[in-house]
Formats: structure tokens, sequence, C-alpha cells
């Protein structure tokens, strides 16, 4: 994509910023996170149907945080993420150069982030196409078929944790499986365990995830864990009628109380 | 034991595996989605895939499971007690379908379990485990199994190892006592062998890993590391599918006064593994991660165990969701 590398290697040579996160293809043809600091290395950067991962978990990364200022392409899910971690304040604003990629793979003029605001806003925030479908199968499951699906579903998980080191949202330096005193979730990988760990990252996604689907992509034994937080996704709008990562200023929906908030949930 | 070779016709495999799968547990391979290929205890016969490149996991998991159990305590007053696992009710398995490269990381896993002391629950699980190896007929990029001194069809691990012919038969190499205690099940079903090349896929070697091991000797503080690992995002996952990681946790899980303690697998590439108490951290960045994952395979365990940490499976790499494909980075290493 030449706009694309003759603005990367811009940057790079008038130092704007000291690296440029985008994506390569590796040895077999995979896309893959490239990071750009040499601007003659600029030319290896592509932008095709391939490049799926949301980049926007290198962003709170110490080792790329320490090469200098970052310019990284972003898609909308890699935009929503940069605006839920400036909201959160895990990012600042002025710290980062954001080149925009439109749903039809052109790059966008994104000069600062109330552009970006104004982009994200007139797009499509629900769930993407291609689960909507495996989502309304889902919701017409009683509870019963909807709890042995996961059970059979997590019961594969070896909790290697790339669902959570995947997302963009899980930045804690040291999650709650981490701490074993106490001990809130089994360490072992069995059924139970399984079941626990994934339901508790569902919640703490709840009104933050931003739904890319990274979380299902990265899972190396094939669990769509991603269509949790995408349900929690639809059920959140349906209650407050809020998507995640519209603007730097959002409050966490569920973490915050609004007098006129729903309260049907409670009997 | 001298290895000898026999013919298996095409229905003759299908009955030695029913012969073996209703009278024991039988491990073996069948295709779970477009993606994905589990070993499943006693499948039948039509759901077992012949032509899978790689299982999703590796097959580690009938030695060295998930989760084990190492004893269970109970607590009473001042006095406790511990009740210690029966190994002799770790039943006979028979792994069938393992490709060559998983077949060899017993050998590598054994250098590590029965290192200096002998770990019990992996030794007993080892000595009931009899492999039934089967030579790849398929290869893909990631595959590297000729670099690190193994070939599609070696017999390393293997109890007997079958190679498919063109016609659908195939060639059986028996190669140890406890092979030679399967034939003798049903020995009507191994023929006089004939001339009949096997297929076997080629592998294109992509490092020498002796040159790679001496180059690791003076490149623990290259930047090589910091370059090639900042798109790690410090998941298991390589660990886990990995046929010869062997690292684990040990927890004790308690009820009340009872409990137990159990043994999980764990993984180098995350943050808390070397995370000391006293909150500082000798690996607390991902490049000392990545560095101590190759630097154990291609350094350490040649000094320390004699012999490598890899086969050359390719699932690190398959599996990996962004593509840190170790192959490419050991050929990186030995030119650096």
């Amino acid at each position: 994509m030449t706009s694309l590398i003759i603005r990367a290697k811009e940057l790079l040579e008038n130092k704007t910023v000291q690296v440029v996160i985008g994506y390569e293809a590796g040895p077999t043809g995979v896309a893959r996170p490239a990071f750009i600091t040499d601007p003659a290395k600029a030319e290896s950067l592509i932008y095709d149907e391939r490049c799926v991962q949301n980049l926007a978990v290198y962003l709170t990364k110490r080792e790329v945080k320490n090469i200098g200022k970052m310019a990284i392409v972003a898609t909308l899910p890699v935009m929503r993420s940069i605006m839920m971690l400036i909201s959160e304040q895990q990012l600042f604003a002025d710290n980062i150069v954001v080149l925009g990629i439109s749903a039809d793979g052109k790059l966008l003029d994104i000069a600062d982030n109330k552009v970006m605001q104004g982009y994200i806003e007139k797009s499509d925030l629900s769930n993407p196409e291609k689960y909507k479908g495996l989502l309304t199968e889902f919701n017409k499951l009683s509870p019963e078929e909807k709890f042995l699906y996961w059970q059979k579903e997590l019961s594969k998980c070896i909790k290697c944790y790339a669902c959570r080191q995947a997302c963009p949202m899980c930045y804690c330096t040291r999650c709650t499986v981490e701490v074993n005193q106490p001990q809130w979730i089994p360490v072992k990988a069995n059924t139970h365990g399984n079941m626990e760990w994934h339901i508790l990252r569902a919640m703490h996604l709840a009104g933050r995830c931003i739904s890319c689907g990274e979380c299902g992509r990265a899972c190396p034994v094939g669990i769509p864990c991603h269509l949790l937080t995408m349900h929690l996704t639809d059920q959140v709008y349906n209650y407050f009628k809020v998507y995640a990562g519209t603007s730097e200023k959002m409050s966490s929906v569920l973490s915050t109380y609004e007098p006129n908030d729903k309260e049907s949930f409670i009997i | 034991m001298e290895t000898t070779r026999k013919l298996i016709r095409k229905q003759s495999l299908e009955k030695l595996y029913n012969i073996l799968s209703t009278t024991r547990k039988v491990y073996a391979p069948v295709i779970a989605s477009d993606k994905q290929v589990e070993y499943k205890y006693n499948p039948a016969f039509t759901d077992v895939t012949f032509d899978h490149i790689r299982s999703t996991l590796s097959v580690k998991n009938v030695v060295f499971p998930k989760v084990e159990n190492l004893f269970y305590y109970t607590n009473k007053q001042t006095e406790s007690t511990i009740t210690d696992i029966d190994l002799n009710k770790i039943q006979d398995v028979v792994l069938w379908g393992a490709h060559p490269c998983d077949n060899a990381a017993f050998d590598t896993l054994r250098s590590i379990f029965c290192w200096d002391i002998t770990d019990e629950f992996f030794a007993k699980r080892l000595e009931k485990l009899v492999v039934i190896g089967f030579s790849c007929h398929l290869s893909d990029e990631y595959c590297f199994c000729t670099s690190v001194g193994l070939t599609p069809n070696s017999t390393k691990g293997s109890d007997i190892l079958l190679s498919r012919l063109k016609n659908g038969d195939y060639h059986a190499e028996i190669l140890t006592e406890k092979g030679n205690a399967i034939v003798s099940i049903s020995p009507e079903l191994f023929e006089s062998v004939t001339n009949e090349e096997a297929e076997i896929t080629s592998v294109k070697q992509k490092f020498n890993h002796e040159q790679v091991t001496a180059k690791l000797a003076t490149a623990f503080e290259n930047p090589f590391w910091v370059a090639n690992s900042l798109r790690c995002i410090g998941c298991g996952a390589c660990a886990y599918v990995c046929p010869t990681c062997a690292c684990f946790d040990i927890q004790d899980e308690a009820s009340g006064k009872e409990g137990k303690r159990y043994r999980s697998w764990d993984s180098c590439g995350f943050g808390l593994f070397t995370l000391h108490t006293s909150g500082h951290n000798p690996r607390n960045v991902q490049s000392q991660r990545w560095r101590q994952r190759i630097m154990h395979k291609f350094s350490y365990m040649p000094e320390r165990n004699n012999s490598l940490g890899c086969v050359g499976c390719g699932r690190c790499s398959s599996g990996c969701p962004v593509d840190m494909n170790i192959a490419e980075q050991l050929e990186a290493l030995q030119n650096i």
C-alpha cells in the first residue's frame, strides 16, 4: 500500500515518530506485526485482507513504548481500542500518530483524535457481520444448552492466556488469575477452572470490548471465546445504548451510575 | 533389539486398530474441525485421521498431563495425613498415529524428567505407553524436523513405525520389545515385507542446529532478542502446544481440612514465571523470556541434558497468534 509506506517513511524521516507499528508478511505468507524504526524499511509494510490482528495491544507494551513516539496502522477496532485506552488513562493521546485505514482498505487522514472520533461515530459499531449469525443462533439456545456448549468448548482450554495477551483491553500488569493470596481462580486448566477464567474475563470486558475478535483468533485450540464478549457487547448496547471506544472521555458504562439507567434486571 | 520389517495390508491395519482399541486404551488423532486435529481415546477407526500434518496439541499429555494430582492430604488438629497417588493404577496406553517428531519428543522429555531424580509420575506413564508411530507423507512450511537431526521417518521414540505405501498398505518397523508384544497379539496381520517404497514427504533443512548452538554461546546480549520479539504478546501458546516443553507449576487446592497438591503446565513466556516474592523479576521484559525459550532448547539442554530441546514439529510457529516463527529466527541466529 504505497500511500501508507510514503506516510510511514515521512513520519520516521522527519522524526515525528520513532516507530511505526504496522503489518508485514512473514516467511509463510502470514501477515504479522512489524515495528519499523528505519525509514528505509518502511517498504516492507503491507495492508491487505490478511492484516487482521488488533495492533493496539502493543501501545501499552513496555519494550515498544521504550522505542519512543509511536505511529500505528489502525483499522476501526484499533481506533476504538485507542479511544478506550485513552479513556482508561493507559495512553496519552499526544503520544501516538494514527494511520487510519478505512473499511475498504484506504489510508485515512486522521489529523487528531477529534477526526478519529468523528470517523468512529459514523461507522457501524455493532459486532462484525461474520459473527452476527453465530450470535443469533447462540441466543436461541436454552440456558442448559448454552452451559453444555461452553462446558464442551472450555474443556479444551489449556490456560495459555493467548486470549488475554492478544486483547488490547487486558492491559493489567498483574491479572486476577495471577494473584494467589487469595487465589480467586484455580491455576489448573480443568473444565471448572477454565469456565471460571473465561467468565471472569468476559465480565471484565463487558462494556469495554470493542468487538475485534482478537481473543478468539489468538486461541490456539479454537475456542470461540470472542462470542462471550461480543454477546455482552450486544447486552450492554441493549440496556444502555452505548458501544465501547467511541470517545476519549467515555466513562465505563458498567462502573458508572446514571439516574436514568434501566433497572429492569432487578427483580 | 534388532529391527524387524513387516508388511501390514490396509485391511489388516483396521483389524489391528480394532483389536487394540477393544482391549486397551488407544489414543488416536481425529479431525475435530477444519483447523483442529485432536487426540481422543478409542475413537472409531473410521474417525481416525491418517492425513493430518500436525495435531493442534502435541501428545505429551499422555506422559505429562496438563493437570496431574501429586498427593492428597487431610489435617486433623496437629496431625497431617498424606495419601500418595497409586501409580499402579496408571493404565496401559497405545499411542496411535503420532508422527516421528512427536515420538522423538518422549526421549527429550525423559532427558528432563529423569535427568537427576526420576519423576515417578512421568516414568510410570512412559513405561505404560506403547507408541505406534506413523511416518509423514505430508508436511508444510512450518515443519523443520530435518533441521534438528530428525527425518519424517525417524524411528526414535516409536515402538512400531508404520510408513504408508502407494497402494495404501504399510511397512512396519518393529523396533522394541513393546512393539513385538503388539505384533504377538495378532501375528497373522504382519506379513513379509515387499520391495515397494514408502511415501515419505521431504522436509527442507532450514538451519544447522549445531551451528545455532555454537552461536548461542555468545549471543546472550545480542540486540537480536529485542528486535525479534517485539511482536511476542507473552502468552503460553508456544509452550503448551510444544511436545518438549516440560515446565510445570505446583499448587495446593484446599477445601476445609482436606486438599490436594497438583502440578499443571507452566510457560517461561509468562511474566509471572520468574517473578520473585521480593518483587524483583530477573526476566522482566518479553525479549528476555523469548531468549530464555530459545536458549533453553538450543543451548542449555544440549549442554546439560545432552539432548536438543526441539523436534521441529512447527506447532509453536503455526499456533502462534503473532507468527513468532522459530525456524526463521534460528536460521537468522545462525547467521548473526
